[in-house]
Order: C-alpha cells, then sequence, then structure tokens
C-alpha cells in the first residue's frame, strides 16, 4: 500500500483541517504541521503539494509548526507567518500567503537545521552528480533551474543546498520552484502542462508564481548526490551563453558567502566546503537564451 | 492552580533515562518547547553527559544536535569576544568582571553546557565608566541607544551604559556598574561584589599571559545572588525558565561545598538582595527539584523580605508558576498573559519610583505611537 497524499484529501476537508488542527506533510526531508485559515494557502497547498505524503495528525513528530495567518483587516487586509507562536516576519498583504508560507519554510530550515550546511543555491542532479549553482537574486538562477529540471535534470531545490558535512554528499529538498516576474511567461511557454500555484503580484519581489516539482524528482527525494559542479550564472541581456572555467579558490569564496550557516560549523563547515569545491569542476556562466543554456549544460564534461 | 504540565521539559533538563521511552507525540511537544524556551542545546548536552544522544529518534535528534552546534559555536565566540574586551579594556588598568552567560562560559561551569549566550555583560566601578566607555569605543563598539532621551535616562537612573554594539563583529556587549538600577529600591553595593571577585584562569583563551589574572568573575554566592536579582527584581522573564535552569545548576554545583550554604544568606541580607533569593531558591526548588538545605530555606524565610503572609505568597506563586514557563501555547493558561504583565509592572515598580516611572511610562508610550 502506498502512503496517502495530500491530492487523497477533497479540498473542503483540507480547508477545514487547515483551518483547525493543521496538516502534517512530508516535505522532505522534514516534516511540517501547516495551518492556515487562508484559502489561498489550501488552494497553493492542493495544487502544488498534491504529491507528498500525509502523515496522520496525530501522534506525528513535526521538525517545524507553522502557520499563515490573519493579521489587521483594516485598511488592507495582512497575513503574518508563524513559526509555533513566534512571528520573525512583518505581516504582508493576504494575497501573498501562500508564498509568505514558502519564504516561511526556507527560513525554518536555515535558521534552525545546523546539522546541515545550507546554501543559497539552485540545485539539480544528472548521471548521480549534483550541479550547484549559488547566485544573488535577479541572477536568473530560479529561471534556469526551471529550464533544466524539464529537460532531464532531477530537481533537488531551486532554494538552498544542503549539505552534509558528515558524508559531503547534498540533501534532496525538492518544494515547489519559485519563478518571478517575466520567467513565469517564459517557463509556460518552454512547459504548457506545467503546474503552476497561486500568483502573488506586488510582492517585494514582483510577481512570484512557484512550478509544481516533477513527480520523478519527489520520487528520488531520498537519494542524496554527490557535488559535480559548481556554476555561478548570470543573466546578461543579449549575451550568448558562455561557458568559462572559474579558480576553485574563487568558487570556495563566493560558495562560502552564499552559506546562511556554514559559521556555525566552525573548521569541519570550513572542511566540508572545500571538500565539495575539490570534487567540483568551477565555471562562470553567463547567458540570455534558455534554448541555448540548456544546450550547454547537456554537454556538461561528467566531473572526475 | 491547575496549569499545563511540563514535566517532559523538566524530566530531560534532569532526568533525562525517561527519553529513550518517549514516543513521537511527545518527542514532537519536547521538541516545541525546549526550542521556546531556547533549552535545546542545554537537553542536547544533558543527554550527551548521560550517554543518551545515540538513543534518541533520528527526527528529534538532529534538532538537539544543531541547537548544540549552535550553542558551541557561541561559547567559541564569547571566548573571543572576552579576549576583545581584555584587550581593549587594557589601557585602563581594570580587570574584565564578567556576569552572567559570559561569566559560566568563562569559569567553565556546569551552567555554561548547552546555554545560548549571544551579549557578554561586565561589571565595572561605577568611577571608572567613562573610562570603559571611551576605551570601548576606541576600540569600536559604539552605543545603541540613539535618542538624547534614552541616554539620559540610562546615565541617571540605570545601572548599565546602554547597550554597546561593535561596529565590525555585531557582537554586543553590556556595561553594568550595579546590579539593580541606581532609582530601585534597594542597593547592592558594588564595591563589595567587585572586591570579593576572583580571578579564573581561562584555559580557552589563547594568550593568557597578556591577560594573566585580569579576567574575572563573581564569588559564587554573589553569582548566583547575581542571578536571582536579574530573573526575579527586573521582570526579565523571556527566557524564565533558563534563566531558573542557570540557578538551579549554580546551587546544585556550588551546593557541594558547605561553605557555599553558611555565607548564601548573610551575604544576601548584607547586599540587600534577601528577597530575590527567597524566590530564587522557592521556585528553582518548586520547579527544578533543586536540593536546599533544611537550614538555608529557614534562614531565607527569616531575613528581611522573606516571611510574607500566605495569600501574599499564594498570589507571588500564582504569578510566577506561570510567567517562569516557556511562553508556548503548550504550557500556558488563560491567565499566564495576564501573569506576565502584572510581573512586569511589578518590574518597573521595584525599578523607580512613581515620580520618575510615570513620567517614563508616558514618554514611552508617546514614543512608540509615533
Amino acid at each position: 500500500m502506498t502512503a496517502p497524499t495530500l491530492a487523497s484529501v477533497p479540498r473542503d476537508v483540507l480547508r477545514r483541517h487547515l483551518g483547525s488542527e493543521g496538516v502534517c506533510l512530508r516535505i522532505p526531508p522534514f516534516t511540517a504541521r501547516i495551518r492556515s485559515p487562508i484559502p489561498i494557502v489550501g488552494e497553493g497547498l492542493a495544487t502544488l503539494y498534491a504529491e507528498y505524503e500525509l502523515l496522520p495528525s496525530d501522534g506525528t513528530f513535526a521538525d517545524f509548526h507553522v502557520a499563515v495567518v490573519y493579521g489587521r483587516r483594516f485598511p488592507k487586509a495582512l497575513c503574518v507567518f508563524e513559526m509555533d507562536g513566534l512571528r520573525p516576519f512583518t505581516p504582508l498583504a493576504v494575497g501573498e500567503a501562500f508564498a509568505f508560507l514558502e519564504w516561511g519554510l526556507n527560513w525554518c530550515v536555515t535558521g534552525y537545521c545546523h546539522t546541515l550546511i545550507s546554501i543559497h543555491a539552485a540545485v539539480l542532479e544528472r548521471h548521480g552528480r549534483v550541479l550547484i549553482m549559488p547566485a544573488p537574486p535577479g541572477s536568473g538562477k530560479s529561471t534556469l533551474c526551471a529550464a533544466l529540471l524539464l529537460n532531464g535534470w532531477r530537481l533537488l531545490s531551486d532554494e538552498m543546498a544542503l549539505l552534509d558535512p558528515r558524508t559531503g554528499l547534498i540533501l534532496p529538498a525538492p518544494r515547489p520552484v519559485s519563478l518571478k516576474n517575466q520567467s513565469i511567461e517564459i517557463i509556460r511557454q518552454l512547459a504548457p502542462h506545467a503546474i503552476f500555484g497561486p500568483l502573488a503580484r506586488d510582492t517585494m519581489k514582483g510577481t512570484v508564481a512557484h512550478m509544481r516539482v516533477p513527480s520523478d524528482s519527489l520520487a528520488r527525494a531520498a537519494e542524496p548526490a554527490l557535488p559535480g559542479w559548481l556554476i555561478f550564472p548570470r543573466y546578461l541581456p543579449e549575451s550568448p551563453a558562455r561557458l568559462v572555467a572559474r579558480a576553485k579558490s574563487e568558487g570556495f569564496m563566493q560558495l562560502a558567502e552564499n552559506s546562511f550557516n556554514q559559521n556555525v560549523h566552525g573548521r569541519p563547515g570550513f572542511e566540508a566546503l572545500s571538500d565539495l569545491v575539490a570534487r567540483s569542476d568551477c565555471y562562470d556562466f553567463t547567458y540570455s537564451r534558455l534554448a541555448e543554456a540548456i544546450e550547454v549544460f547537456d554537454r556538461l564534461p561528467l566531473p572526475p | 492552580m491547575n496549569l499545563p504540565a511540563i514535566d517532559l521539559l523538566v524530566d530531560a533538563l534532569l532526568a533525562p533515562t525517561r527519553l529513550t521511552q518517549l514516543d513521537a507525540a511527545q518527542w514532537d511537544l519536547l521538541i516545541r518547547q525546549g526550542r521556546n524556551a531556547d533549552l535545546l542545546a542545554r537537553i542536547a548536552s544533558v543527554c550527551t553527559a548521560h550517554a543518551l544522544l545515540e538513543q534518541i529518534p533520528a527526527r528529534p535528534r538532529r534538532h538537539l544536535e544543531a541547537a548544540a552546534k549552535l550553542a558551541l559555536r557561541q561559547r567559541r565566540e564569547v571566548y573571543w569576544e572576552v579576549e576583545q574586551i581584555a584587550d581593549a579594556l587594557a589601557p585602563t588598568g581594570l580587570p574584565v568582571v564578567l556576569l552572567k552567560g559570559a561569566a559560566y562560559a568563562v569559569a567553565e561551569l556546569p551552567a555554561a553546557e548547552g546555554r545560548m549566550v549571544s551579549d557578554v555583560d561586565i561589571l565595572v566601578p561605577r568611577q571608572h565608566l567613562v573610562a570603559v566607555e571611551s576605551a570601548l569605543m576606541m576600540k569600536g563598539w559604539v552605543s545603541e541607544a540613539k535618542s538624547a532621551y534614552d541616554q539620559r535616562y540610562y546615565r541617571t537612573w540605570m545601572h548599565e551604559l546602554p547597550p554597546m554594539r561593535h561596529f565590525r563583529r555585531g557582537t554586543v556587549i553590556d556595561v553594568h556598574h550595579a546590579i539593580l538600577p541606581l532609582s530601585a529600591r534597594w542597593h547592592p553595593s558594588s564595591e563589595k561584589l567587585l572586591a570579593a571577585a576572583l580571578p579564573v584562569a581561562v584555559n580557552e583563551l589563547d594568550e593568557l599571559d597578556k591577560l594573566d589574572g585580569r579576567i574575572m568573575v563573581l564569588a559564587p554566592e554573589d553569582m548566583l545572588l547575581h542571578s536571582a536579582t536579574h530573573l526575579f527584581q527586573e521582570g526579565e522573564l523571556a527566557h524564565g525558565l533558563r534563566d531558573l535552569v542557570d540557578i538551579d545548576s549554580l546551587l546544585r554545583h556550588f551546593g557541594t561545598a558547605d561553605a557555599f550554604w553558611q555565607v548564601l544568606v548573610p551575604r544576601a541580607v548584607e547586599l540587600e538582595l534577601s528577597r530575590p533569593l527567597f524566590y530564587a531558591l522557592r521556585y528553582a526548588n518548586l520547579m527544578l527539584g533543586t536540593p536546599l538545605p533544611e537550614s538555608v530555606v529557614q534562614a531565607a524565610v527569616n531575613a528581611p523580605g522573606g516571611r510574607q503572609p500566605g495569600a501574599f505568597l499564594a498570589f507571588m506563586d500564582s504569578l510566577f508558576l506561570r510567567a517562569l514557563r516557556p511562553a508556548h501555547a503548550t504550557t500556558s493558561d488563560r491567565l499566564t498573559a495576564l501573569a506576565r504583565w502584572q510581573l512586569y509592572v511589578r518590574s518597573h515598580w521595584l525599578r523607580m519610583p512613581p515620580s520618575l516611572l510615570i513620567p517614563h511610562l508616558a514618554r514611552k508610550a508617546l514614543t512608540i505611537s509615533r
């Protein structure tokens, strides 16, 4: 018997649970109990987390108890993210409630999960090796990530690389891919069948929508993999796709800068990151057209 | 009073063998309460000491390990920070007398095991406050209080300078010249505290020669009295249970020496701190089962501020037994918020007379609403 998924729950039942004791979802490698009386949150979960395993409400250990609840209603309705009663962020418009849940879950991982080293990066896998793309917002990292996972790469995460310092492996944490502004339309055209969640307009990042994780990436969420490529992407208008080898020392520095909690790990953390860089090929990548970019990544030589 | 149980959390801190028997739902509750109380790393250290960590299920265990990693990191940073402070204060010729978390860490007390420390607190003689402040500013610490009112408020009435933050490292130091505000009812003598302070041999600090005897902590009884004063006079109840765990740990550790128990109450009387000591002993014993010699309990009751009418004590119990619990939905009842508020008001009442308090609160209310 396969485990029940969120899809097995009728929408009205889901909404009722979300509004009361919450639903326990296995969001690999974590378990979250999610509560929210806000309809858009239920809608986003039903659309994007349909294939995630649903755990019993009683007797389940949850790593995080999170909620997005209503804040003040006037003059503009706001919502607040809660991590077990703690409110780490200022309220946002109710229309952003689902995106707020996604951002809040990211914060839970980077803020509490210090057995792992978390790095701000898009992470994919092919032929058993992991591609890590650390990059600041606006570099086109998520767009590139979405395009690659639609073209044969397995998604580990579009937001963070979780490095287990004891094994040197990257743990998959597949969650919906966050896309912004024009990227949403670009990816929709590239993959007309891709499933998108609610659109959050006028956020600090512009318009945001999340794309459902491919079933295969989710099914293989328990398979960690070895780092293989460290690539720093940059979207440059009108530029041809260009992959340029980069000094490993520089790659290391930039990787460390993008780490959320490397400092917590002290020396073993430093060593785990240098091991990661040592076994990865390092490149800078500039591009403007996704089709060209996909071709370059298809031809990436397998690292030793 | 029928408060929700916190026996899981208390047992995890004191009798952790029970932890191997917990089911998933109990782990869920324990991790939530422990995280809220900032005690996960403490639980992890207790488990490690009892060689139990490996027997804990992987999912909850990784939260304990994560917290332990963070606490260890903070402890390293505190050692480094103390070295920087000692370096900055070298021109003043004053010792660095550490208080609270930094003191427990540097003195390597059991209370420091798995305890989070972010700020460093030091005690200096009031007449040297200006010299200390300038010396810290020379090395990059900048006052956090921006408004002229706040600056004046701290400097006229409080027992510490406004917090100072290092412009590069972002670390915070609180410079105290007393352990209670100048405007408070009681005036424990800082001279007496400083005179009894003890140098620590700091194994973790590299340049011992340079620091030679300049890092100091309060004498055991004074350290306990300060911890009690901080928790029971100042209304700093955000981490009430964590602070009570400090008190419990200090009492169990120092209490192995009879001399400690003999001087504790007389010293509290001498420093005008017998009331907070009475509360610290009472609630550490009630909530954490801290073992106390009967003679010390009696002496604390007979000290000034110790004997209280039964109805009054029952009322204080109803406040403290609520507010000292983690501020979590599963550990609170419908009176918890009120209890916290009443203790907050009490701390201000003890902090300054009404002639000062009312204008101060009015000013704060206006600034916040602006």
